[in-house]
C-alpha cells in the first residue's frame, strides 16, 4: 500500500466522522427534549474524537506537516473523502436518525474488521472507536424502531427519511482502487463483504420498525473519491470560516 | 443573576410574631440549617418562590446554550469544537438537574417550559446579547460563567435539599467552564492583532451586561430579604457583584485588556474596586424584551420544542405499544 | 400534555464495591430509554459502572410527619456505637 493510498484511506475514515460530527453539532441546543440533546451531543463528541485520531494519523502518513486542524480546516470540498451519506442535511429528527442508523451499522462493521488491521495504529483507533460506535448503533437503531413503530406521523416521516437517504448508503460498500489496496495490505476492511451483514442488521431493524426496506439499490457515489453533493461546500464554508479568514491566527 | 429579581409574592418579610406554628417551626429549621425536603411542610410562598427561582435558573441554562451554539459549528479547531460541544452539553445537563429540582415541588417540566415560551417566566438577560465573534465564546465562559459560579457556590448551601444538591453537581461540572473561557481569551490576547482586537471588542460588549447579571442593588428589596430569611438567597446582589469585579479586573489586566469603565479604580480604603454607574435602564429594557436577541432566543427555543413534539409523542406511543405487547405475551 | 415522558429516579454505582447512590432524575418514555438517558446525562465524567432507574411514581417514601416516631428512638441507643465503651489506653487492637 503506497503512503498516498494509506493517506487517502485514513482521510475517508477521518472525514466521514468529522463531517457527521459537524452535522450533529448543528443540533446542539435544539433537540426534541433535553435528554436527547445531551445524548446526541455525546455521539457527536465521540465522532469528533475519532476524527481527530484519524486525521492526526493521516497527517503523519502524509508527512507534509499538516496536523488534524490543517486537514480539517484548510482543504476544499473536492479534497474531502467522506461518504455522501454523512454530509446530507439534518432535516427533521427522522432524517438525522435514519442517516445515523445507516451509517452506524456500516461504521461498526468496518471498525470491527479494522480491529484486526495489520496497521497497528489503525487497529488501535478502530478498537477504541468500536466501543463508542456499538453504543451509537444501539441508540440509532432504537430510534428508528421507535419512530417507525410510533405514531402514523412518525412512521411516515421515518419511512420518507429511509427512502430519501437509501441511495447514499450504497457507496459505503463499493470499493475502488484505494479500498482494494487497503484490503490487500490487510489495513482496511473488505467493503463488499460488509454489505450482507449490514443488509441483514438494517433489514431486521426496519422490519421491527414496521418500515419497508427500499427496493431500488441504485447508489449515488463519489464522496469517497472527492465528488460531493452540493451540501458539503456549505458545511465547510461554515466550519472553516475562522481558519480561512485569519490564516495566521492560532486559536 | 441566572435567576434575577425573583418575586416572593410577599409585601413584607414574614416576622415571627405573625407566623403560624407550622411557619415558626419551618423557619426554626431553616435557621438551624436543616434542609427542607420535598415532602416537608413549607409555606406556600416559599414553594412558589422556589419554583420561580429554580425555573428561571433552569431556563437560563437552556437558553444559554443558544449564544454558544451560535459558534459551535464555526469553532476554529477540532479541540475547541469538542470542548465547546461538551460545555454546551453540560449546560443542557444543568438545565435538566434544575428542572428536576423544580419538579420535586409538584410542577411538571412541560408546564415550566410552556411558561418560558409564553413569556410568563424569565431567564437571565445576559443571554439576550449576541455572540458576534469567537472571543465572545471566551468571554461567556470567563465572565458569564464566572459571575454564575459566584452565585451558585453559595446556593450549594441553600435551604431546599434538591436545589442544593443540584447546585453541588452543577458547581462540580462548571469548574471547567470558566477556565476554558479564559483559555480562549488568553490564546486570542497572545495571538495576532486582529485576535486581540476581537478579545477587546468582546470585553467591551460583555463587561457591563455581566455586572448587570447580579441584578440591581437589593439592599432595600423585600423579596431579597425574605429569600435570605428562607436561605434560598445567601448573599446580596451588591456583595456578589463586588466579589466578581474584584476577582475579574486583575484577570483582565493579565490578559492586557482594558475594562471599559473609565471610573474603575482600586479603593485602598475599602479594599475593593470602585466601578462607574451601571446603566440600569438598559437592564430594564432588556428585561422587558428589548434586548438584541430576546425574540430570536424564544423563537429558537419554541421552534425546537414544537419541532420535537411529534418525536416525543412517537416515543410515548411506542413505549405504550411495547408495554401492551409485553402484557399480552405474559397473559 | 400527553407527550410528556414519565419521570425516573436514577441511581449510579460509582465504583466496584460501593452501593448505588441517587444521582438525580430524568424523563424517558420507558425503562430502556431511561437507562440510556441516565448513561448520557449522569455518567459523562466517568461517574459510574452501573445504573438503576426507577419510575419516580413507584418510589415509596417515609412521611416527614413520622420522622420523630421513626428516627428519634434510635438516638437514645447510644450503646450501639463503639465510642460508648471507653477502653483502657493499654488495650490495643480493639
Amino acid at each position: 500500500m503506497t503512503p498516498s493510498d494509506r493517506f487517502d484511506f485514513l482521510l475517508r475514515m477521518g472525514d466521514s466522522t468529522l463531517v457527521l460530527a459537524q452535522r450533529l453539532s448543528e443540533w446542539v441546543g435544539k433537540g426534541p427534549v433535553i435528554e436527547e440533546d445531551i445524548a446526541l451531543t455525546n455521539v457527536g463528541l465521540d465522532l469528533i474524537g475519532q476524527a481527530r485520531m484519524w486525521l492526526s494519523y493521516a497527517g503523519e502518513v502524509e508527512a507534509r506537516g499538516r496536523d488534524e486542524d490543517a486537514l480539517a480546516f484548510r482543504r476544499d470540498a473536492h479534497e474531502f473523502r467522506n461518504a455522501l451519506l454523512v454530509e446530507q442535511p439534518n432535516g427533521d429528527y427522522a432524517e438525522t436518525m435514519a442517516r445515523q442508523f445507516l451509517f452506524d451499522h456500516w461504521h461498526l462493521l468496518a471498525l470491527k474488521a479494522m480491529e484486526r488491521s495489520r496497521d497497528e495504529r489503525v487497529a488501535a483507533i478502530a478498537a477504541k472507536s468500536s466501543k463508542e460506535v456499538a453504543y451509537h448503533v444501539e441508540r440509532s437503531t432504537d430510534w428508528v424502531i421507535r419512530l417507525g413503530d410510533g405514531t402514523d406521523v412518525s412512521h411516515r416521516r421515518m419511512q420518507d427519511a429511509v427512502d430519501g437517504l437509501w441511495m447514499f448508503a450504497g457507496e459505503l460498500f463499493l470499493p475502488d482502487a484505494v479500498d482494494a489496496a487497503a484490503r490487500e495490505a490487510g489495513v482496511g476492511p473488505d467493503l463488499a463483504a460488509l454489505a450482507a451483514p449490514w443488509r441483514s442488521a438494517v433489514g431486521a431493524a426496519l422490519a421491527e420498525a414496521t418500515l419497508t426496506m427500499p427496493g431500488d439499490d441504485w447508489a449515488q457515489r463519489g464522496g469517497r473519491q472527492g465528488r460531493h453533493t452540493e451540501h458539503l461546500g456549505h458545511l465547510l464554508t461554515e466550519m472553516q470560516f475562522l481558519q480561512r479568514a485569519y490564516p495566521d491566527a492560532k486559536w | 443573576m441566572y435567576a434575577q429579581m425573583v418575586d416572593t409574592g410577599l409585601k413584607q418579610v414574614a416576622e415571627a410574631t405573625g407566623m403560624s406554628p407550622e411557619e415558626s417551626a419551618f423557619q426554626a429549621r431553616v435557621d438551624a440549617d436543616v434542609k427542607v425536603e420535598p415532602k416537608d411542610w413549607m409555606p406556600e410562598a416559599y414553594r412558589r418562590t422556589l419554583v420561580r427561582q429554580i425555573q428561571q435558573h433552569a431556563h437560563s441554562e437552556i437558553v444559554g446554550m443558544l449564544p454558544e451554539g451560535n459558534w459551535v459549528t464555526r469553532a476554529p479547531s477540532l479541540k475547541r469544537k469538542a470542548i465547546l460541544m461538551a460545555k454546551i452539553q453540560d449546560e443542557g445537563g444543568h438545565g435538566l438537574y434544575l428542572y428536576s429540582a423544580a419538579e420535586t415541588l409538584g410542577v411538571s417540566r412541560d408546564n415550566l417550559i410552556d411558561d418560558l415560551h409564553a413569556g410568563r417566566s424569565k431567564y437571565s438577560s445576559i443571554f439576550n446579547y449576541p455572540t458576534l465573534n469567537w472571543a465572545d465564546i471566551g468571554a461567556i465562559g470567563w465572565l458569564v460563567d464566572g459571575a454564575a459560579i459566584m452565585n451558585q457556590i453559595p446556593l450549594c448551601r441553600c435551604s431546599y435539599g434538591p436545589y442544593a444538591r443540584a447546585m453541588v453537581r452543577i458547581c462540580k461540572e462548571e469548574s471547567f467552564h470558566q477556565r476554558q473561557g479564559f483559555d480562549i481569551m488568553l490564546a486570542m490576547c497572545r495571538g495576532t492583532p486582529e485576535q486581540k482586537a476581537m478579545a477587546q471588542d468582546s470585553l467591551d460588549r460583555w463587561w457591563w451586561p455581566s455586572l448587570m447579571m447580579f441584578g440591581p442593588s437589593d439592599a432595600e428589596s423585600v423579596h431579597s430579604a425574605q429569600s435570605m430569611r428562607w436561605k434560598i438567597k445567601l448573599l446580596s446582589n451588591d456583595e456578589l457583584r463586588q466579589r466578581f469585579v474584584d476577582q475579574t479586573v486583575p484577570q483582565a489586566e493579565f490578559l492586557g485588556l482594558r475594562v471599559p469603565d473609565p471610573e474603575l479604580r482600586w479603593n485602598d480604603e475599602r479594599g475593593h474596586y470602585d466601578v462607574g454607574t451601571i446603566d440600569w435602564k438598559e437592564f430594564q429594557d432588556v428585561l422587558r424584551g428589548h434586548g438584541p436577541c430576546n425574540r430570536d432566543r424564544i423563537r429558537t427555543r419554541t421552534k425546537a420544542w414544537e419541532d420535537g413534539e411529534w418525536v416525543r409523542e412517537a416515543a410515548v406511543a411506542h413505549a405504550r405499544k411495547r408495554a401492551e405487547r409485553a402484557a399480552r405475551a405474559a397473559a | 400534555m400527553t407527550s410528556e415522558w414519565p419521570l425516573w429516579e436514577v441511581f449510579i454505582r460509582s465504583q466496584h464495591g460501593l452501593a448505588h447512590k441517587h444521582a438525580g432524575s430524568l424523563h424517558a418514555p420507558d425503562a430502556e430509554m431511561a437507562v440510556r438517558n441516565a448513561r448520557d446525562v449522569y455518567t459523562r465524567r466517568n461517574e459510574g459502572v452501573s445504573i438503576w432507574v426507577v419510575r419516580s411514581s413507584d418510589v415509596v417514601a417515609s412521611s416527614p410527619g413520622d420522622r420523630e416516631a421513626l428516627f428519634d428512638p434510635a438516638q437514645s441507643k447510644v450503646y450501639r456505637h463503639p465510642t460508648f465503651f471507653p477502653m483502657p489506653d493499654e488495650v490495643k487492637h480493639i
